[in-house]
């Protein structure tokens, strides 16, 4: 979901020994490490998904450093920061994981300030007011949540071991979002209103980071086979909302959705249409703030050259003086 | 530049620097210490030249050992121009919630690993050796505290 338009690769060698010994090694369930033998198709896929993720990690900083300096409280402020410190994290597992399989980080980083990686699609949306933080924590992180606990158990062990990682710290960012909406559902009638209207902009953009549906989506088959995809993305779509709504419930908050309705047969929430080309426009890079985060990307990684260079000048000084 | 006069600014500044200083950690790259069994390979070019190119910083492996009394673990790897700016690093990364008493950073360039291609063979000997497991002994029932 983080990479949500990845296509695996195809393999070139069909039905070379190796190529049986590595699938027999996943469907027994074998955890592949970096140095074992893998198709290139797996490796180029992995690449792809665990780069797109640490963009997204990244990237998903800056929405919400956006209201670091104009939280309501300092306890907010600090858990903010906190939680913003942590998605810096993530997305240094993650580019170790990726650098696992053979390709530097400064070439990752390379074509995410060249504009040709992908990330998330939801980190292109603005946070208008303090309670899209709420928002997003409870949504977007939850939906992360969703999404990165099954990949906890993929095939491939540097990019599962992030994962878990991962998961322990992002529980706290959930819980963070869902305290602020708590707070203003429960507040003056303008700050359930501000809860209300970040529900109503962020719920379709945080169905859509579950990915087109599987009926658009041919080659999940080959993911789903090498265990880097565990389930699809209209099972973790489903599974997100029907643990949502009764959440949403709970705040007193309406989903912005007609036709949700709950289903007794099936045992799920029913839902409406999600507009795909919306999605696919904010994929293309036509989102409200494409342009914006790639120039904010960019324009951190020219700032933060002194930095760079001061550390590389002082690590030589104390080479140098300690020869 | 750093002197600013809104306590605003002050604290952007502040954020950026929080960020950033987490970032640099992502700004450099090296190539990935390839793995070596009985044949002995490893790229580093921080072997052939102790000269850092400029935003060219080493990859580390991290372990933590998280209480007292247990190893080291290995807990992921992050890039750093030195060993000091590494073991930092490392505890703003990896042991923001109280999970580390102590750090160990190795350059991945030193680090040396088994090939898992020779896996079978180069552990081989072990496997028929069951007379190593005290369960292969038959103890009497009626000897104790053997």
């Amino acid at each position: 979901m983080y990479a949500q338009m990845v296509t695996p690769e195809k393999n070139g060698d069909e039905s070379s020994p190796e190529l049986a010994d590595f699938e027999a090694r996943i469907d027994a369930g074998d955890t592949i490490e970096a140095r074992d033998w893998m198709p290139g198709g797996y490796r180029k896929t992995l690449i792809r998904q665990i780069s797109q993720h640490a963009h997204s990690e990244i990237v998903g900083q800056l929405p919400e450093a956006n209201w670091i300096t104009r939280a309501p409280t300092l306890r907010r402020k600090a858990i903010l920061l906190a939680k913003v410190q942590d998605e810096a994290g993530h997305g240094l597992y993650l580019y170790g994981a990726a650098e696992t399989l053979g390709v530097s980080r400064q070439e990752l980083i390379n074509d995410l300030l060249a504009g040709k990686a992908k990330y998330s699609s939801i980190f292109n949306y603005p946070t208008l007011n303090w309670a899209d933080i709420g928002a997003i924590g409870w949504l977007v992180d939850g939906a992360a949540i969703m999404n990165q606990i099954p990949l906890c158990r993929c095939s491939y062990g540097p990019y599962a071991r992030a994962m878990i990682r991962i998961c322990k710290e992002e529980s706290f960012h959930q819980r963070q979002g869902f305290e602020i909406m708590t707070v203003m559902a429960r507040g003056t009638s303008a700050q359930r209103s501000m809860a209300q209207d970040a529900l109503n902009r962020w719920w379709w953009p945080s169905l859509m980071m579950f990915g087109p549906p599987d009926s658009q989506s041919p080659h999940t088959a080959e993911s789903v086979r090498w265990k880097i995809k565990l389930l699809t993305n209209d099972q973790i779509r489903q599974r997100f909302i029907d643990q949502t709504v009764p959440q949403a419930d709970y705040l007193g908050l309406t989903i912005p959705d007609s036709a949700l309705k709950w289903n007794e047969e099936t045992g799920h929430y029913d839902f409406g249409e999600i507009d795909w080309t919306e999605f696919y426009n904010v994929i293309k890079g036509h989102g409200p703030c494409n342009t914006q985060r790639l120039r904010t990307r960019r324009q951190a990684h020219a700032d933060g050259a002194w930095v760079r260079e001061a550390a590389t000048a002082y690590a030589q000084k104390r080479l140098s003086r300690s020869k | 530049m750093v002197e600013s006069v809104s306590s605003t600014l002050g604290l952007v500044r502040l954020r950026f620097a929080i960020c950033y200083l987490l970032l640099v950690a992502i700004a450099g790259s090296h190539r990935r210490l390839l793995a070596v069994g009985y044949r002995f390979e490893t790229y580093s070019r921080s072997r052939r030249s102790r000269r850092l190119p400029m935003n060219e910083w080493p990859l580390w492996e991290v372990f933590i050992r998280s209480q007292n009394g247990l190893s080291h673990k290995h807990v992921g790897s992050l890039h750093g121009a030195d060993a000091k700016m590494a073991i930092e690093n490392a505890r703003d990364v990896y042991a923001r919630r109280n999970e580390g008493i102590s750090i160990w950073v190795v350059r991945s360039a030193d680090l040396y690993a088994s090939d898992p291609i020779d896996k079978g063979t180069f552990f081989d000997p072990a496997k028929n050796k069951i007379y190593r497991h005290p369960t292969f002994y038959t103890v009497p029932p009626e000897v104790k505290h053997l």
